[in-house]
């Protein structure tokens, strides 16, 4: 493993899989236990750095860090030195001062947290920045559909919805691609960047034609604003184009899965029934964002499993 | 004082000495001597008319904590530069004759280079309407130059009554081209290299569509045009196709843009944001070829410097622009005369000849021959250093170059006879 966990390419495909696997480790060992901790990260300080308002993703690794014993301090930008101006090279030192192992950064700009790596001595762990990357929800997306469908290896996935602004489809991209799972990126050509074709995976513009052959489908969030800048025509046409409903949902094969990085917006890019059917995993991608953030931080901090 | 130049090669040639007397070239030839002269060994020098720069930020008025008149003057004169156009996006604007003649008398009491204002073409570089361009024309700073830099003039029937208007006293408008509807939020070439780092990309086409939009407007209404930093493949094809349908447009490509590419931008360091931004390697070619074959005719530093709470942040926070002044020469050496491109000729007339003529200079880009003004430089090109961003005069540090082995050095800068640069050292 290297030091940060900055982007899905920092992962080859052994550590991926020492990821994943160390991470169902984790939730063997917490399974049925009455106190939900394990004593491995005692003594340890690590911190989540919140430029953005994510409540879910800051309280998974929150979750993530206390069940490993680690002191965990929250610093969101909100009320905080942050919002009077301090650059983020200065309150980087002010927490590594303060004795800080790891610190969890989530920032609206794309490369904050490689710029992070570069000033402190400690681990930067990516929560998501800007419209780059987000590895550790491409690695719950991953341990996800394992446990659903067994294997990764040649597991097909079309990845639906704005991936132009998505930090989740570079991260998924990029890891799925790694672990062997062959990705179809679907979208209107507007919310395509210019450069897709140099990605590891297929472009479609036509969903229809994709999900037969898709053994996931994974819905990327599409804000409705972004048809007033003109990337499509109104919110109608975008969910009768790009939408998943129960319609499209009944042509996808039997074991077909339905994933979605949340927060839905149902009615848009899924239709409630999906959202809520057998073949969602949404629920479970939550409870499985502990379990992997749990052995990103092991792994990061306390070395290879024993 | 006089100085007694010994050996030098002059555009490369076979060593001569050259005596300068009184702020001219008094003499060129063979073992020339002069009693009380200063003498100067320049053997293994090539000798070159002094530098001229079309695009320079000296920040001065407005961020004086970035860069004043004075210290870009120094960092330049240790460039080679002789004269340098200071862009008018300052703090008053340059919009009027009172801030033109204010920079214009800060660079006569630096006395290290001349300083040339450029002057804004909209009011307050707000895109809606002209400048008093006649006044600052006439003022003491004889403004020939007018530009918008950092902003481009977007409304095209402003455009087109700003290039009708300069006519008026032989000025020139030099455009940042650059469709602002096409770019907004921008922050580096749209490509690959965007695609997978999340950063908003600039297209190519965003600078292309303003240039071929203007060449046909100044072809339409008879006037002079001048693209300031053109950083496309597709933008030297337009330059090449409208030079040769006869319209009266030049050209400027950076050091950087010669040299650095979008790849810079993969570690997210600011220093390495500019705009318009580093391309790809495609591009770097077709701008070494169409500086070699003169579609694009000069070479301009875009010297930006930015304190440093403006670059050591997040790259969408950080301000544009990169240090110039001090490397452009070894920048030009490193890809144009060591590749074969542009023997020592050729960079005197891209770096000198032609950027005087398009800022209508009289006194500089003139060739060292008996009775010219003695603007010159003399640079060491055996000589490779490794660029130390403390060690530049610009109060600012954003060098793009740091930690990289350049060829050349500058030996000595002369200013009108009179050296500002002596032994690779600024002598004010
Ligand atoms: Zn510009």
């Amino acid at each position: 493993m290297k030091k940060h966990l900055l982007e899905a390419a920092d992962l080859d495909r052994s550590d991926a899989t020492l990821v994943l696997d160390t991470a169902a480790q984790i939730e063997a060992a917490l399974t049925g236990r009455e106190v939900k901790k394990l004593p491995t990260l005692r003594g340890r300080t690590v911190v989540n750095l919140f430029y953005e308002d994510s409540t879910r993703t800051r309280i998974s690794f929150e979750l993530a860090a206390k069940r490993l014993s680690a002191d965990v301090i929250n610093f969101s930008a909100k009320g905080s030195s942050v919002s009077k101006g301090e650059s983020l090279k200065d309150t980087a030192l002010t927490l590594e001062a303060m004795g800080s192992d790891a610190i969890v950064i989530r920032h609206g700009a794309s490369g904050a947290p490689h710029q992070l790596a570069s000033w402190v001595r400690g681990s930067v762990v990516n929560a998501g920045d800007g419209t780059h990357e987000h590895p550790t929800q491409a690695l719950l997306d991953a341990y996800t559909i394992r446990a659903r469908l067994g294997r990764l290896e040649g597991v097909r996935v079309a990845v639906v919805g704005d991936v132009l602004h998505s930090r989740v489809a570079r991260s998924n991209v990029r890891l799925l691609h790694t672990l062997g799972a062959e990705v179809t990126l679907v979208a209107p050509p507007t919310l395509f960047p210019v450069g897709v074709g140099s990605w590891p995976a297929e472009v479609s513009y036509d969903l229809d034609a994709v999900l037969p052959k898709a053994d996931v489908v994974m819905m990327l969030r599409v804000q409705a604003e972004r048809m007033t800048a003109s990337f499509f025509p109104s919110a109608r046409e975008y969910s009768r184009r790009y939408g998943l409903d129960a319609r499209r949902m009944a042509v996808l094969g039997d074991d077909a899965i339905v994933m979605h990085p949340g927060p839905m917006n149902r009615g848009m890019e899924i239709a409630a029934d999906v959202a809520d059917s057998v073949r969602s995993t949404i629920v479970e991608q939550v409870a499985n964002g502990v379990s992997v953030r749990m052995a990103v931080l092991y792994l990061l901090l306390g070395g290879a499993p024993s | 004082m006089n100085h007694l130049i010994k050996g030098a090669r002059v555009l490369g040639g076979d060593p001569v000495d050259l005596l300068v007397k009184d702020g001219r070239i008094a003499a060129v030839g063979a073992k020339l001597s002069a009693t009380g002269a200063e003498v100067l060994d320049a053997g293994g020098l090539v000798a070159l008319p002094g530098l001229v720069d079309l695009h320079t930020h000296l920040r001065e008025p407005g961020r004086e904590d970035a860069e004043t008149v004075e210290t870009g003057s120094r960092a330049a004169a240790l460039g080679g530069f002789t004269a340098v156009h200071a862009m008018a996006n300052t703090d008053p604007v340059a919009d009027t004759a009172g801030v033109v003649e204010q920079v214009w008398r800060l660079g006569q009491e630096a006395g290290l280079v001349d300083v040339v204002p450029v002057g804004a073409v909209t009011v307050g570089l707000a895109g809606e309407r002209l400048a008093e361009l006649g006044a600052m024309a006439e003022s003491a700073a004889t403004v020939r130059v007018f530009s918008d830099d950092g902003h481009c003039v977007a409304d095209p029937a402003l455009m087109r009554r700003a290039l009708e208007y300069v006519k008026a006293f032989d000025g020139v408008v030099a455009q940042h081209a650059e469709e602002p509807r096409l770019t907004v939020g921008a922050q580096m070439h749209e490509g690959d290299r965007s695609a997978k780092l999340g950063l908003t990309g600039w297209p190519a086409a965003a600078e292309e569509a303003i240039i071929a939009r203007d060449v046909l407007l100044a072809q339409h209404v008879g006037a002079r045009l001048h693209i300031c930093h053109v950083s496309t493949a597709g933008s030297v094809e337009i330059l090449r196709w409208a030079k040769a349908r006869g319209v009266d447009v030049t050209a400027e490509v950076t050091p950087h843009h010669l040299l650095l590419t979008d790849a810079c931008a993969e570690g997210y360091d600011p220093v390495f944001k500019v705009n318009p931004p580093l391309r790809t390697d495609a591009d770097v070619q077709a701008l070494r070829a169409g500086l070699a074959d003169g579609t694009i005719d000069a070479v301009a530093t875009d010297h930006a410097p930015h304190a440093v709470e403006d670059k050591e942040c997040e790259w969408a926070q950080a301000r544009p622009g990169m240090l110039g002044l001090e490397q452009a020469l070894a920048i030009v050496q490193d890809t144009m005369v060591e590749t074969g491109l542009l023997d020592w000729a050729g960079v005197a007339d891209r770096m000198s000849v032609r950027p005087a003529t398009i800022g209508r200079l009289t006194g500089h880009g003139r060739p060292l021959i008996p009775g010219e003004p003695a603007n010159l430089v003399l640079l060491d090109p055996a000589a490779r250093a490794v660029v130390d961003p403390a060690a530049l005069a610009s109060r600012s540090r954003n060098s793009p170059y740091a930690g990289r082995e350049l060829p050349g050095r500058v030996v000595a800068t002369f200013l009108r006879g009179v050296p500002t640069v002596l032994d690779g050292k600024a002598q004010r």
